[in-house]
């Protein structure tokens, strides 16, 4: 059985005098134990408020959240705030993505690692802070004695962030969300939080759902991969198979944006045309029709619907990359 | 830490210097002089011109300013000419303190203890009917002038209803030593329960007249902070953490909502005296305030000068506790 299965889950939101917004449009997918799976997609795609939805975190006031989150069974949607209070931190730990403003200032970094100990271990203060010590030193924090008594001001970026998941897997949960946790860092030390997770979740057998923008954290730790695209699942693949070929022309446009070492000089990048403002609703088509190189004209009349594509893959897509086109669009 | 209690009371010194000298030469600026105040606009020539030449008046202004911070090295600042004639200045001063300070102390806790928790809880309940009350209330509150509140509760409560004491720190009549001054604290400490009960209920009238405005400024300023500190990334990240509410409310919230508070409370605390002012008048109490209302009306330089001085001297330590108090909160302050 999967750990997770997040089963149809829509967010939308209502703001008085303003159109119904829906941030997350029928997303479904798995999470096996101790997998890493990624959700990736440009901003506004869908990718964080996902998460938060997973973890019951969205503002109450005028959030639709519909669908089913299930964890081991149990339907996280369904819970009343104080079961969702005992399984966050406990079962489920996230990761945000700016270490600086995710931590208070006016409390020592051990005493917020600490209660969650205490809150989910029932152990008393002293207890939780020596674990809170061996936490700090197993995140590769130096010094943990010194730095349990200081403040988030008072460490670097890195150190932040080590902090943070240090406080997200404080109680071992089998779930941990990590909503782009490098982007906020500096390129080297980028590399070191995601060796640090990579490392963690191997040792402890969490599932992690990694969310990024960035594929190059996707080819480097994620087991599986989905593509988002205006909230909604665009193509999902196994890590090696997506990087190999991907099919949507979304995940391909993606691709060719990133430099790549082994290309040629001469070989220019080429970014994705437009932006998200472009899109089209998805009732009237596909979203990326109006950016989408591949474009048939029925893209813009009937919207793709999800195909397996046999190989474990998913598809949403009418013109799909690497098939032979039958009726091509030129461009201008 | 230390150096810079030490630096920012060298500050105070060179406030009270430049204050003293600027309010030595404005007092002497003013029209009339505590002669005509004295003597009234009958007096023969004769005896106003000894009256200038006892009061050193006729000296120039540096003679009469370096003649001043010599006595008052050696604790002597003058002897009243109006307020209470022929009393030291210094000894008006500590007479009458206690009066002002049990005033202001009580309107303070008031504002404090009222608008902290108010501002929260409207803050939680946002656009509930507590809130949209709350809110109201602190707007009337700012925007009615103090000494018609005054007037106002005076008018309802002492002499409509009867329920509370019209003017003055005691009831006539009533038995009461005096040790400090404080004249519900002496109550306390030689246990006269009625002495401290009656001085009480003098005080009520007056502190709530003079609690309105610090009151609405805490409560508008914690509900704002309380709101702002609740969108706050780190108190997402406790939520994650699955911590309860109370624990994210006390330890995540509540202290960080604290500072732009307890900046505002050292604010309002320096201007709880130009409330004393008027209040004081109004319920004729003999404190500071009236002292300064009497001291302007008659001239008494050297009373004006005590007064204004210490006033100034309590509004810098204020804010000293505060800027400490600030510290003690905030961890980026005490590293740098």
């Amino acid at each position: 059985m999967a750990l997770l299965e997040v089963r149809d889950l829509s967010v939308s939101f209502a703001r008085k005098g303003e159109p119904t917004v829906t941030a997350v449009d029928g997303i479904s997918f798995d999470v096996q134990p101790g997998r890493t799976v990624g959700l990736v997609g440009e901003s506004g795609c869908g990718k964080s408020v996902t998460s938060l939805a997973i973890m019951g975190l969205l503002p109450r006031r005028g959030t639709e959240v519909s669908g089913s989150v299930l964890f081991e069974g149990t339907d996280l949607l369904g819970l009343s705030q104080r079961d969702i209070e005992q399984r966050r931190g406990r079962d489920l730990g996230m990761v945000f993505q700016d270490p600086l403003s995710s931590l208070n200032p006016v409390v020592p970094i051990g005493l917020q690692v600490a209660e969650v100990i205490e809150r989910h271990r029932g152990v008393p203060r002293r207890a939780a802070m020596s674990q809170a010590r061996e936490l700090l030193d197993r995140v590769g924090i130096p010094d943990p004695d010194r730095r349990l008594k200081e403040y988030s001001h008072q460490l670097s970026g890195g150190m932040r962030q080590r902090a943070l998941i240090a406080m997200a897997l404080a109680c071992r949960p089998r779930l941990l969300i990590a909503d782009e946790p490098t982007t906020a860092l500096d390129v080297t030390i980028q590399a070191q939080i995601l060796d640090l997770l990579t490392t963690l979740v191997a040792d402890t057998g969490t599932a992690l759902i990694m969310i990024t923008h960035d594929l190059g954290v996707v080819a480097g730790m994620c087991d599986e991969v989905n593509v988002l695209y205006a909230g909604r699942v665009v193509e999902r693949a196994e890590r090696h198979e997506l990087f190999a070929a991907p099919r949507h022309p979304y995940t391909a446009g993606l691709m060719a944006s990133v430099p790549r070492l082994d290309s040629s000089g001469e070989q220019r990048l080429s970014p994705i045309s437009g932006s998200v403002a472009d899109n089209i609703p998805w009732e009237q088509g596909c979203a990326f029709c109006p950016r989408c190189s591949n474009a048939l004209q029925l893209c813009g009349q009937a919207t793709p619907e999800v195909e397996h594509t046999g190989d474990g893959r998913l598809l949403r897509c009418h013109n799909p990359v690497g098939e032979a086109t039958p009726i091509s669009v030129e461009g201008p | 830490m230390l150096r810079y209690t030490v630096r920012r009371l060298g500050q105070l010194v060179i406030v009270v210097a430049v204050l003293s000298i600027l309010l030595f030469a404005w007092l002497r600026s003013l029209p009339g002089g505590p002669v005509s105040a004295l003597l009234g606009n009958r007096a023969t020539p004769e005896s106003r011109a000894a009256l200038i030449q006892q009061l050193g008046l006729d000296q120039p202004l540096y003679v009469q300013y370096w003649k001043f911070l010599q006595r008052a090295v050696s604790g002597n600042f003058g002897v009243s000419t109006g307020v209470q004639p022929g009393t030291p200045a210094l000894e008006v001063f500590l007479q009458r303190m206690p009066a002002t300070l049990e005033l202001s102390a009580l309107a303070l806790l008031l504002a404090v203890a009222a608008g902290i928790p108010l501002g929260y809880f409207a803050a939680r309940r946002r656009g509930s009917w507590l809130d949209n009350v709350s809110i109201t209330w602190s707007l009337v509150g700012v925007a009615v002038p103090v000494f018609f509140l005054a007037f106002l509760l005076k008018y309802v409560f002492a002499l409509e209803l009867g329920a509370l004491p019209v003017s003055g720190r005691h009831e006539a009549g009533i038995n009461a030593t005096e040790v400090t001054g404080f004249y519900i604290l002496d109550g306390l400490l030689t246990r006269e329960w009625d002495a401290a009960w009656d001085a009480f209920l003098h005080l009520i009238l007056p502190a709530i007249a003079l609690s309105t405005i610090p009151f609405s400024v805490i409560f508008r300023i914690t509900r704002a902070a309380v709101l702002d500190v609740t969108e706050e990334d780190y108190v997402r990240t406790a939520h994650s953490k699955g911590l309860t509410e109370r624990v994210i409310r006390a330890r995540h919230i509540l202290r960080n909502a604290l500072l732009p508070v307890v900046t505002i409370i050292g604010l309002q605390t320096g201007a709880l005296l130009s409330g004393a002012v008027l209040t004081e008048q109004v319920f004729n109490l003999p404190g500071l305030g009236q002292a300064l209302s009497l001291g302007f009306q008659r001239q008494d330089f050297a009373v004006l000068q005590v007064v204004i001085i210490a006033s100034a001297m309590v509004y810098v330590l204020v804010n000293l506790i505060v800027d400490l108090a600030y510290a003690a909160i905030d961890p980026r302050l005490r590293t740098r």
